[in-house]
């Protein structure tokens, strides 16, 4: 390929992807969307309820989910909802993974 | 960007937790609570040979020489005082019924510090000292105080004041469930939690005497002798439930409700390693 039609080529791949990052970005979410994410997010923060391990910054993340859905910010609602899922879902496996770690540190 | 922080703290904790779960010669859950005690004493005193073990329970002013003339002169003109005046009019006002807390405890209350908590093998539980007062005012139909501050700082330190000097003493019975709330505790002190995945030992075994910002990190025996404590960090009284809710939200931790199983658990594990060492409280601390 000569170094005009490489430029060319590299000129379509540019508008191409210009065009798919607008469009994911015009696809906006939904009241459904958050609804979704944020039932994940608050079934995950119940398990780690269970296991008596719930942390701080789940619980700030969902509550922002909620504040940002109330004023129709379903975008950010969408995000923080995932955020507290990933928080939940960490606080999870630490519960998990204490169960039998804790006796490493046992002074004995 | 808050958001990204904290997805990269949630990344963080999970790369620790893959860290830890590779296994260290983990033992055999064993419950030997007397070779815990000695090798729970032994541990401190050979990481601090030059303090003294009932000086343990002066928390960090027993690991810093600046600290601890500070603390000498504060204790000219204690900043518990006002709570422990007000401990002794509270403990001595009757209840609308009449009676009073003396009525509820054993030798009127008095000197009785270093025998709580103990374990009730009629209920199966531990009974804290906070516990065992909210139980009297119930039991007399007053409301019950909450457990954090102000009036319940008020009535243990006093309690504690007529128990100084007086050396811990909690017992385990012979009974498999004291044994298996103590091991309990045990459980719930060097277990890691909140997002920062922290453990009580994380800073009361491992780092006494070093600093997390400006404080100087108590060591763990002792912790509880000094209960109940003025703080200057919360500008007045806290309790022992105030202390263990607030070291689990400071770690990002949701703390459980006061007098949780697992508090009372606590309690009882990080006291009976601490038998022997003299009640001090109330105490200061900054």
């Amino acid at each position: 390929m000569s170094m005009i039609g490489k430029a060319n080529a590299l000129k379509s791949l540019s508008i191409v992807l210009l065009i798919a990052a607008s469009t994911s970005a015009l696809a906006a979410s939904s009241e459904a969307d958050f609804k979704t994410a944020y039932a994940a997010a608050e079934a995950a923060n119940k398990q780690a309820g269970s296991l008596r391990n719930q942390w701080t910054t789940t619980t700030a993340a969902l509550a922002a989910a909620k504040k940002a859905a109330e004023a129709g910010d379903f975008d950010q609602a969408v995000a923080s909802s995932k955020e507290a899922e990933a928080l939940a879902k960490a606080s999870i496996v630490q519960a998990t993974s204490e169960k039998e770690a804790w006796k490493a540190i046992e002074i004995r | 960007m808050r958001s990204a922080i904290q997805f990269a703290s949630a990344a963080l904790a999970l790369a620790t937790l893959t860290l830890n779960a590779v296994p260290v010669a983990i033992a055999a859950e064993t419950a030997d609570p007397v070779a815990d005690a000695r090798a729970f004493q032994k541990y401190f005193t050979e990481k601090f040979p030059k303090v003294k073990l009932k000086d343990f329970v002066n928390g960090p002013y027993s690991m810093n020489e600046d600290m601890h003339r500070q603390w000498e002169e504060k204790e000219q003109f204690p900043p518990y005082d006002f709570s422990l005046d007000a401990g002794k009019e509270m403990f001595s006002k009757p209840f609308k019924n009449g009676k009073s807390y003396a009525d509820c405890f054993p030798n009127q209350g008095i000197g009785i510090r270093q025998n709580y908590p103990y374990f009730d093998e009629k209920e199966g539980k531990v009974i804290t000292l906070e516990l065992a007062l909210n139980r009297c005012r119930e039991a007399n139909g007053e409301a019950p105080l909450s457990y954090m501050k102000d009036e319940m700082a008020a009535l243990t330190a006093y309690m504690a004041f007529t128990s100084r000097g007086k050396p811990f003493d909690i017992k385990i019975p012979n009974d498999a469930r004291a044994l298996e709330a103590y091991q309990n505790g045990k459980r719930y002190f060097y277990t890691r939690r909140g997002q920062l995945n922290f453990s009580c030992a994380s800073c009361h075994v491992q780092n006494p005497g070093e600093r997390i910002r400006a404080e100087v990190l108590a060591p763990a025996l002792g912790i509880l002798n000094a209960m109940p404590i003025y703080r200057s960090e919360w500008g007045g009284m806290g309790t022992i439930s105030r202390r263990f809710t607030s070291c689990n939200s400071q770690t990002r931790g949701v703390p459980l409700e006061p007098q949780a199983d697992e508090y009372r658990d606590l309690e009882y594990y990080l006291s009976y390693v601490s038998n022997g060492l003299p009640i001090s409280g109330p105490g200061a601390r900054p």
